[in-house]
């Protein structure tokens, strides 16, 4: 038989992203799914249920709660801890810093994307969790182009860029000593414009805070900010309502929301594919130093 | 779409990093806010530094040279290509094989004003030995040479000369300019001479046949899928990942290496059941028969098994400080399986620069050499130049945890 098959680009990514979850079911004790409720996340949870249905996911999902969400994308992880029926566990930022193990920021803009860290690790140890999936993809930004899939992470949770494993075909090595653990990028090779089509293409439900609505800004560098409980104004500061999406979704203290009316899949699809901007470009704490993601992930964030 | 996976290659100082921002850049795959970013970091003879587009370290950044991989994204309405980025100096030779294992295309970069270099020689046995199928041999930096048609054909001559030893199964010559984009997605002004398709051109509409579709069907067991439910109390799926060829519901099936036979019974997809499956699809397969079938093992079609030992000859690329001497035991996994093996023998050390064979009594990072290997286990497999995914393996040290060699079987 010479018969030809060729599948298609997000054919083609899935069938890599469900591998290597799978790979993960088999080379780790105890691993877990770090899960945001934004649409990367969202997207490995589906790409879960395509890699272990009809079983149960050999994994629980963990989200590390800054304390600064959307009430939307709490909202949307509970509903889809439910609807799953998988075990959802979550720790708590503020946990942290009431028992003085991380010390919020000062300041307008206060972010407790760094901190997350330290709430991170915490969870990891007190698990004993050796692999952490996550789904930071290598198109985000330039220190994330050089991670690799299985990325490995000494006690500390740092990151090391210069020793990293060799990773050879899609064989991937997940051993580690003890007190290590493994950060897993599944979905490495998709772009922000593959996951939106994947999206569409598996009918996969997201927050409504990714589509047009009407809310509360104020005007931060050039980017538009939800106003809420925790960022504080002052007289400099003008509050505005405007119609809003956001293209990422983070803490509401530094995740920018784009002017946009897009309102269904196809909307967002079509505004993508003609803007002129990366979707970090709307995330303040990246712009924060050249090398502001290289730091956080050698400091043990994702 | 489809996705065309390609690895860049060349010495220091060809212009790697420049022609990959340069294809970013004029296939309008750069957002402003890169833009921006790079824009500030300075300039280079009066244009922007598009090779800070893919030096994503600090230390990159700081010594001006790619230290390891990166991977770079882009697509046209035509294809989605994924571009590994790999640095050239030899002692990230490693690296390099780390970005060739995944690729279906290399170009290698010759600087015109000074041809066929020791690098190539290297780059081009790297891509020939990890069977790239396609390459694409961009003469670049032809506005020095006076965009010159004689200087492209004898660098062209050149190449071909010296790569009759190789096995690379296509070839194809580009000149261009990845400074000021002659030939890279615009057809250059400056080469009227030039009869061909610019490089982006060319990536979009190369026809790609990867083994994957081979004919042999190949299917590495990952997980067994058992949920025990009341609903599902009896199913038993073998989760996977085909490798090549195909599969169909009612094929007859030899589990490797124990010899088992039974056959396909259904293929669950999340979606639902399908009739066949194709490689590089992730699947779940039931059989007929209750088998002992774990991760590692292999199912394939009944007559086209592949070759089933404990003794295996290999082409290996060290990738460890600690040198690789016969006798030394490592962990070999090759698809799903790992399995215990000690290195038998070192045949020879291949030089890459100019593919002679030395006798040498242990391999160095960065070495390349053939050896003889000896596995606890059976393993089943097919040589590297039939079938990638399940011809290579790597070796991984078991005090350290690291990946210290690449293997690819005979």
């Amino acid at each position: 038989m010479t018969e030809l098959h060729r599948l298609s680009h997000l054919d083609q990514l899935e069938s890599e992203a469900i591998y290597i979850l799978r790979e993960v079911a088999a080379q780790f004790e105890r691993p877990a799914l770090l899960f945001s409720g934004g649409k990367d996340s969202i997207c490995l949870v589906h790409l879960a249920l395509k890699a272990f249905r009809p079983g149960k996911f050999p994994f629980p999902l963990v989200h590390i709660d800054t304390g600064h969400n959307f009430d939307e994308a709490l909202k949307f992880r509970d509903d889809l801890a439910e609807r799953t029926g998988e075990k959802l566990i979550v720790r708590y930022v503020q946990d942290s810093i009431d028992q003085g193990k991380a010390v919020e920021e000062k300041g307008k803009f206060p972010s407790r994307n760094a901190i997350q860290a330290v709430t991170l690790l915490d969870t990891i140890a007190e698990f004993k969790f050796d692999a952490c999936i996550g789904g930071a993809r290598r198109d985000e930004e330039k220190a994330r182009a050089k991670e690799r899939i299985f990325s490995v992470r000494d006690e500390f949770g740092s990151w090391d860029p210069k020793l990293q494993r060799p990773e050879l075909w899609n064989i991937y090595n997940g051993k580690i000593h003890v007190g290590e653990n493994v950060r897993v990028f599944p979905i490495s090779n998709w772009t922000e414009l593959d996951v939106w089509e994947y999206i569409r293409k598996e009918k996969i439900e997201l927050p409504s805070l990714y589509f047009s609505h009407q809310r509360e800004i104020v005007w931060r560098e050039d980017l538009v900010f939800p106003v809420s409980k925790f960022i504080s104004l002052d007289n400099s500061d003008k509050v505005e309502t405007r119609t809003v999406r956001f293209r990422t979704v983070g803490d509401m203290t530094c995740t920018a929301a784009v002017e946009s009316e897009a309102i269904s899949i196809d909307d967002i699809i079509r505004e993508i594919q003609i803007s002129r901007t990366t979707e970090r470009g709307s995330r303040l704490d990246d712009k924060r130093s050249e090398a502001a993601m290289e730091d956080r992930k050698k400091g043990g964030y994702f | 779409m489809d996705i065309l996976r390609f690895i860049t290659a060349g010495s220091v100082d060809d212009g790697k990093s420049t022609l990959i921002g340069r294809l970013l850049y004029d296939s309008k795959s750069i957002f402003q806010d890169q833009l921006e970013a790079i824009e500030k970091a300075g300039q280079v003879n009066g244009q922007i530094n598009l090779a800070l587009l893919t030096d994503g370290l600090k230390a990159e950044r700081e010594q001006g040279i790619t230290i390891d991989v990166a991977y770079k994204y882009f697509s046209t309405p035509k294809r989605k290509f994924i571009i590994a980025d790999a640095p050239g100096h030899v002692q990230y030779t490693r690296n390099m094989v780390t970005g060739a294992s995944n690729s279906d295309l290399a170009i290698i970069l010759i600087d015109a004003r000074k041809g066929v270099i020791e690098q190539t020689y290297r780059h081009s046995y790297i891509v020939s030995l990890l069977r790239i199928p396609y390459v694409v041999v961009c003469v670049n930096k032809m506005d020095l040479v006076d965009f010159s048609e004689e200087v492209f054909l004898n660098i062209q001559k050149q190449y071909l000369e010296f790569a009759k030893d190789l096995d690379l199964k296509s070839i194809h010559f580009l000149p261009i300019s990845a400074l000021n984009g002659d030939n890279v997605v615009d057809l250059s002004t400056s080469m009227p001479w030039w009869k061909g398709k610019s490089l982006l051109g060319f990536l979009e509409e190369i026809e790609i046949h990867t083994e994957e579709e081979s004919p042999a069907p190949r299917f590495p067991v990952q997980n067994v899928i058992r949920p025990q439910t009341t609903e599902y109390h009896d199913y038993r799926g073998y989760a996977g990942q085909i490798r090549s060829g195909h599969f169909t519901v009612g094929d007859s099936i030899t589990v490797l290496p124990s010899g088992l036979k039974s056959k396909i019974k259904a293929i669950d997809t999340y979606a639902g059941s399908i009739q066949t499956a194709y490689a590089p699809m992730s699947v779940a397969i039931r059989l007929e028969d209750e088998l002992d079938v774990s991760r590692g093992d292999m199912l394939v079609v009944t007559g086209q098994e592949p070759t089933t030992s404990q003794d295996l000859e290999a082409h290996i690329c060290w990738m460890d400080q600690k040198p690789m001497t016969p006798g030394s035991k490592y962990l070999l996994r090759q698809t799903t399986n790992a399995v215990k093996a000690s290195i038998r023998s070192l045949e020879y050390r291949v030089e890459t620069s100019t593919h002679e064979k030395k006798e040498q009594t242990s391999l160095a990072l960065n070495e390349i050499g053939k050896v003889t290997i000896r596995t606890a286990k059976p393993v089943a497999y097919d040589p590297y130049s039939k079938i990638r995914g399940t011809g290579s393996f790597i070796l991984v040290d078991e005090g350290t945890n690291q990946t210290v060699g690449a293997g690819m079987l005979l």
